[in-house]
């Protein structure tokens, strides 16, 4: 007689195997159905926003403040120290500031001129907190605590300070999951700024603990493009906006093939301490196919 | 019920330690691996049937927050659960041998899973490099972290199987 058939008075039971083999199949079959579309996510995230999102609100913040706490006090001689360098760069950089100012005056001028709009400063932006990072160890995402509910969608852009973090990859009701620029599987179009040169900047696990990121595909025929050069992203990326503040070069390198080159980014984010982050309220404009 | 209730607390606890404790506790960036300990160890205490359910939505969890498709984790979990379950019969609660190495063999299974399809599909061949740097971290620091959350795990089963002996006997 077959185990899942029912026998009179005996309490129904399904054998593990046969439960084994349905959840594969449903789980194979979300895998399939989410890989690229958002089918699940809408219902689910909800869920899971309602229910798991405030504990870890709660958590985090005592977190924080606990490392906070600890970290003040490891800290006050380093602080001291770097109080007095602070000091001497502030007069140096109130002199270039000054300089920058003038030249600021000019540009101004010239965007007027060319009816140019000044970008970067006007994107409107909301702050928004870390509550929690990455449950395994292969990626480095994390959820931060508003959602759909204070204006945040699918793909706008996440910085901290002036630099790129990343991009909101899932969003729920008063959650959204960013995945960081850094992140494995995370590539980025980018531009240098001095010579508008196009590149691809890509996230490496093996180079976390180096602080650093890849870039690629730089094609540089002028040889213009020198170590501590700002990356920007760069005006053709469908996903980020254009001119926000990745990194400076730390190592380039001519590739193999004598034609591009490649090296290495160190990104103006500390990730490692990253608490509140600013969400880009404006998505990049594309074009509908 | 009252067993349903317990285990769904102690699954959300530990997903919440995962994503917001351990991560400031992280020493280099590595975490220790909850879902695998609070999987397995139902795995070998209750069998197969409640392994893979508890897998299933540790990994979902985990899938929702975490990952870019939903069910992935939620199928390497689910197996990881039903083959310690596996164990079951051979599991004695004084010894501690075996949840200890059937533990630390579940989360490199997960470790090596997770390297081929997440990893080397995408051309990252360099295995030595995360084996060193990723996996064995996370099994060595999820192992430390067993031997404190282990006889917690057990205790509360033994509290909960205890009860519903009592309640069996009442009927009987």
């Amino acid at each position: 007689m077959s185990p899942i058939v029912k026998r009179k008075g005996e309490k129904f039971t399904l054998p593990s195997k046969y439960l084994l083999f349905i959840l594969t199949i449903l789980c194979t079959g979300m895998v399939l159905l989410t890989f690229h579309t958002t089918v699940f996510s809408g219902p689910l995230s909800a869920v899971a926003g309602y229910t798991v999102v405030p504990f870890e609100e709660g958590i985090s913040v005592i977190g924080s403040w606990l490392a906070n706490r600890s970290e003040e006090l490891s800290q006050i001689k380093d602080l001291i120290a770097e109080n007095e360098n602070l000091k001497q760069q502030v007069d140096e950089l109130t002199i270039e500031n000054t300089r920058l100012q003038q030249d600021r005056y000019e540009l101004t001028n010239l965007r007027e001129l060319y009816n140019l709009d000044a970008q970067y400063d006007e994107y409107e932006k909301t702050g928004a907190r870390i509550i929690a990072r990455d449950s395994g160890n292969w990626f480095y995402s994390f959820v931060i605590n508003k959602g759909t509910n204070d204006g945040i969608a699918v793909d706008m852009n996440v910085m901290a300070g002036s630099g790129l973090v990343g991009r909101i990859v899932d969003v729920g009701p008063n959650w959204a999951k960013v995945k960081s620029i850094i992140a494995d599987d995370s590539n980025v179009s980018a531009m240098v700024l001095s010579s508008s040169d196009n590149m691809i900047v890509s996230g490496n696990l093996k180079l976390y603990a180096s602080g650093v990121i890849e870039f690629e595909q730089l094609v540089d025929s002028d040889n213009v493009v020198v170590e501590g050069d700002k990356i920007v992203t760069s005006n053709i990326s469908d996903k980020y906006l254009p001119g926000i503040l990745i990194g400076y070069i730390s190592t380039i390198n001519q590739d193999a093939n004598n034609l591009t080159k490649s090296g290495y980014i160190t990104p103006a984010v500390d990730f490692e301490h990253l608490e509140e982050v600013l969400v880009v309220m404006e998505l990049k404009q594309t074009i509908e196919e | 019920m009252k067993r349903g209730i317990i285990t769904a607390i102690l699954i959300f606890i530990c997903f919440l330690l995962q994503c917001t404790v351990f991560r400031s506790l992280a020493f280099g960036g590595i975490v220790p691996n909850l879902l695998i300990v609070l999987t397995a160890s139902f795995g070998f205490m209750r069998g197969e049937k409640t392994g893979l359910i508890i897998g299933f939505f540790c990994g979902l969890l985990a899938d929702i927050f975490f990952a870019s498709v939903i069910g992935f984790y939620a199928l390497l979990y689910m197996y990881i659960g039903y083959m310690n379950g596996k164990f079951c019969t051979i599991f004695y609660p004084q010894d501690i041998k075996l949840p200890v190495a059937l533990i630390l063999g579940s989360d490199f299974a997960y470790g090596i899973v997770c390297y081929v399809i997440m990893f080397l599909l995408r051309g990252r061949f360099d295995f030595m490099y995360y084996f060193v740097h990723i996996i064995l971290p996370e099994i060595v620091y999820t192992i430390v972290v067993t031997l404190l959350l282990y006889p917690l795990i057990l205790w509360i089963n033994t509290c909960l199987e205890r009860g519903e002996q009592r309640s069996g006997k009442k009927f009987v």
